[in-house]
C-alpha cells in the first residue's frame, strides 16, 4: 500500500519535472544552415518561431519622397548649418522630416529644436544629432567592408526611439578588493553576455580601448607560462570570449559563423563572414572613441551611466539579434545624398 | 586455446534466437551464432568502405583520415558515394554490427539461463550512437547533423557542435552525464581498491571476508552499500552516464537552438527573487 502510494507520487512527480522540462524547450522542427565543409558542425541552428518575430518586429518606415536637388543650398537658406549646409533646401528638409519620424514620432521637430528659433543649439539633443549626423556619413562613407552596400540611417539604430534601445555604459567602479571577492564581472547575469559567467563588461577593454581581443596561442605549449603570448594574464582571455557571446547573441547566429572552432584564430579556416566582423570591431571602436565618448559633456546626468560615461554602441545597437540588421532593407539607399558627407556627393 | 573445465557442460544447443542449430557452434572460444555472422558481415563491409572512403580522400593519415556525412541540403534522402553516400552506409554497417553484437550476447544469456544485464547495458551504448547519427538528424531533417567518421574530424565536430549552442558546459544534461561519468570512476575507483585491499592480506595473513569489506565503509562513511549492491550501483552510474550524454546532445538544437547559458533564465525569473 505504502509502496503503491510512493510509486505514485513518483510518477507524478516525474511527469510535473518532465513538464517544466519540456516547457522550457523549443519545439522541432527548426532551421539549420551549413556555413562550413559537410560534417565539420558548422551549421547555424534557428528555430523559425523566434526569427520570424523578429522579422515582423522590424517596421521599415517608408522614405519620404524625392526632394528637389536643386535651388538654393541649405546653408544659404537658414542659419547655423554646420554639417548638412551642402543639401539643397529640398534634401535638408527631407532629411529633418526623416529623422524626426526616425527618432521623435510624437514630439517631431520639438525632439531636437526650440521651436521659437530652430537655428538655436539650446536643446543638447540638436548638439548630439549633428554629431550623429557627421558619425552616419563617415560610417557609410569609410566603413563599406562593414555596411556594404546597404549602408546605415539614424533608424538602423534608434528605430523610432529618442535613445537606441540597445546601449552599453562602462560597468561602476567595483567595491570589491581586488583578491578574493573580486567578481571580474562575472556570476551578475545580463543579457549583453548571454546570462553567462563570464566577464559582463568586456566592451570598456575591447570596444572602446583596443584590447588584446586574439588571445588564442599560437603554439601548443604557452611560451610565457601562465601569461599569454600578449603578456597578458590568461584570465584576461575571458573578456574576449564575454565579447564573442556578445557578438553572438547580438547577431543571433553561433560561433561557427565566423570561426571554424577547431582553430579560432586561423584566418584561412574561418568563413568569409568573419572579415565583415573584424571590420565591424574597428568600426565599434571608431564610433566609440571618436564619437560617442566626447559627446559626455553634452548629456544631462539623466542620460550618463552609473560612472558618469556617455553611452556607447556595441553591436547589438545596430544588429538587434539579426546578423542583417533591420531583415537586411537598406534604408539609406533611398538617403544616399541626404546621409554621405559632403565631398563623396 | 584452453578450455575451463566447467566450460564444456554448458556448451549446450539451443537458446538462439533466429537460425536454429545453423550457426549454433563455436570457433574456439567464440559463441559464433546468427549474430555473430551478422556482425562480421557488417563489421567487415563498414570496415572496407572506411577504407575505400579513406582512398578517395587526400590523406592516409590515420588521424586525417575523414569520411564526412552528406551536406544538410540533401536532408534525408540518399546521397551520392563520395558525397556522403559512403557516410550513410557506414552509418547502416555500425548500427547492424552493433545491433548483431547485442544480440549475440542476448543468445549467450539465453543458453547460460542468465539475465540479459550485458545486452541491455550495451544497448545504452548502442542508443547513445544511434542518437548522434540518426535520431537527432531525422529530428533535425538532414543526415549531414550526424559527426564524420575520422579521428580529427569527429572531434573538430563535436568542438563546432558545442559552440552552437555558445556554451555547452551549461546544457543541463550535460552537466548530468558529467557529473555521472565522474562518479563512474569515482564508484570504479573505490571498488577496485576496496576488493584489492581484503584479497591482498599481509605476507602470512589470510584473505580477508566480504564483511571486512562492508565493515570498512560503515567504519568510514557509516554505510556500506553491499557486495550485490555495489555492482547495482555501478551499473546504475555507467548507464545513466551514456543515457544522459544522448539527452545532452538531442536536446541540443531539436529542442533548443540558442546559447544553453540563456536557457538558464528560468531560475533568473523565478518569481521568489526576480
Amino acid at each position: 500500500m505504502k509502496t503503491h502510494v510512493l510509486k505514485k507520487t513518483l510518477a507524478f512527480a516525474g511527469a510535473a519535472a518532465l513538464a517544466v522540462l519540456l516547457a522550457g524547450c523549443e519545439a522541432p522542427p527548426q532551421e539549420s544552415t551549413q556555413n562550413g565543409p559537410a560534417g565539420t558542425g558548422m551549421v547555424q541552428v534557428k528555430s523559425p518561431e523566434r526569427e520570424a518575430a523578429k522579422r515582423t518586429s522590424v517596421v521599415i518606415p517608408e522614405a519620404q519622397p524625392e526632394a528637389d536637388a536643386g535651388g538654393q543650398k541649405a546653408s544659404e537658406v537658414y542659419q547655423n548649418v554646420k554639417v548638412l549646409g551642402h543639401l539643397s533646401e529640398g534634401q535638408f528638409i527631407r532629411v529633418m522630416a526623416a529623422v524626426s519620424e526616425w527618432l521623435y514620432p510624437e514630439q517631431g521637430c520639438a525632439g531636437c529644436h526650440n521651436l521659437e528659433n530652430l537655428a538655436e543649439d539650446s536643446v543638447y539633443t540638436k548638439v548630439v544629432a549633428r554629431r550623429m549626423f557627421q558619425m552616419t556619413q563617415t560610417i557609410n562613407s569609410k566603413w563599406a567592408p562593414h555596411v556594404g552596400e546597404t549602408g546605415v540611417t539614424c533608424y538602423t539604430c534608434h528605430r523610432g526611439a529618442p535613445v537606441p534601445a540597445n546601449i552599453w555604459f562602462k560597468a561602476p567602479e567595483s567595491d570589491t578588493p581586488p583578491y578574493m571577492g573580486a567578481k571580474n564581472g562575472q556570476n551578475a547575469p545580463v543579457k549583453s553576455v548571454a546570462y553567462s559567467t563570464l566577464p559582463n563588461e568586456p566592451f570598456s577593454a575591447l570596444l572602446v580601448q583596443k584590447g588584446a581581443i586574439r588571445v588564442q596561442g599560437t603554439t601548443a605549449i604557452p611560451p610565457r607560462g601562465d601569461r599569454m603570448e600578449s603578456g597578458l594574464p590568461i584570465q584576461d582571455a575571458e573578456a574576449t570570449y564575454g565579447l564573442m557571446i556578445h557578438m553572438s547573441e547580438s547577431l543571433g547566429v553561433n560561433c561557427g559563423f565566423c570561426h571554424n572552432t577547431r582553430a579560432f584564430g586561423s584566418w584561412q579556416e574561418s568563413p568569409p563572414q568573419r572579415v565583415t566582423a573584424w571590420h565591424g570591431i574597428q568600426l565599434v571602436r571608431d564610433l566609440n572613441t571618436t564619437y560617442l565618448e566626447p559627446l559626455q559633456p553634452v548629456y544631462p546626468a539623466n542620460r550618463l551611466g552609473e560612472a558618469g560615461d556617455a553611452p556607447k554602441a556595441y553591436c547589438a545597437t545596430c544588429h538587434a539579434g539579426q546578423n542583417k540588421p533591420l531583415n537586411g532593407v537598406s534604408m539609406f539607399k533611398d538617403y544616399k545624398v541626404e546621409l554621405s558627407p559632403a565631398k563623396a556627393n | 586455446m584452453t578450455m575451463l573445465s566447467f566450460e564444456k557442460k554448458y556448451r549446450v544447443r539451443g537458446g538462439t534466437l533466429i537460425g536454429g542449430d545453423l550457426f549454433d557452434f563455436w570457433v574456439g572460444p567464440f559463441y559464433v551464432g546468427f549474430f555473430g555472422v551478422t556482425t562480421l558481415l557488417f563489421a567487415l563491409l563498414g570496415t572496407a568502405l572506411i577504407f575505400y572512403g579513406a582512398s578517395l580522400g587526400n590523406t592516409w593519415n590515420p588521424w586525417q583520415i575523414n569520411i564526412a556525412p552528406p551536406d544538410l541540403s540533401w536532408g534525408l534522402s540518399l546521397a551520392p558515394l563520395a558525397e556522403g553516400g559512403l557516410w550513410q552506409i557506414i552509418t547502416v554497417c555500425a548500427i547492424g554490427a552493433f545491433g548483431s553484437w547485442a544480440l549475440r550476447e542476448v543468445e549467450i544469456c539465453r543458453k547460460l539461463g542468465i539475465g540479459y544485464h550485458v545486452p541491455f547495458a550495451f544497448s545504452v551504448a548502442i542508443f547513445a550512437y544511434v542518437t548522434l547519427v540518426v535520431i537527432r538528424p531525422v529530428l533535425m531533417g538532414a543526415w549531414g547533423h550526424g559527426f564524420p567518421y575520422g579521428i580529427f574530424g569527429h572531434l573538430d565536430w563535436v568542438s563546432n557542435v558545442g559552440y552552437q549552442y555558445l556554451h555547452f558546459h551549461y546544457n543541463p544534461a550535460h552537466m548530468i552525464a558529467v557529473t555521472f561519468f565522474f562518479t563512474t570512476t569515482l564508484a570504479l575507483g573505490l571498488h577496485g581498491s576496496l576488493i584489492l585491499s581484503s584479497t591482498n592480506p599481509a605476507k602470512g595473513e589470510t584473505v580477508r571476508t566480504p564483511e571486512h569489506e562492508d565493515t570498512y565503509f560503515r567504519d568510514l562513511i557509516g554505510y556500506s552499500v553491499g557486495t550485490l549492491g555495489i555492482h547495482r550501483l555501478g551499473l546504475f552510474l555507467a548507464l545513466s552516464a551514456g543515457f544522459w550524454s544522448a539527452v545532452c546532445i538531442v536536446i541540443s538544437g531539436p529542442f533548443w537552438t540558442r546559447s544553453w547559458t540563456e536557457w538558464w533564465t528560468w531560475w533568473l525569473d523565478l518569481p521568489i527573487w526576480r
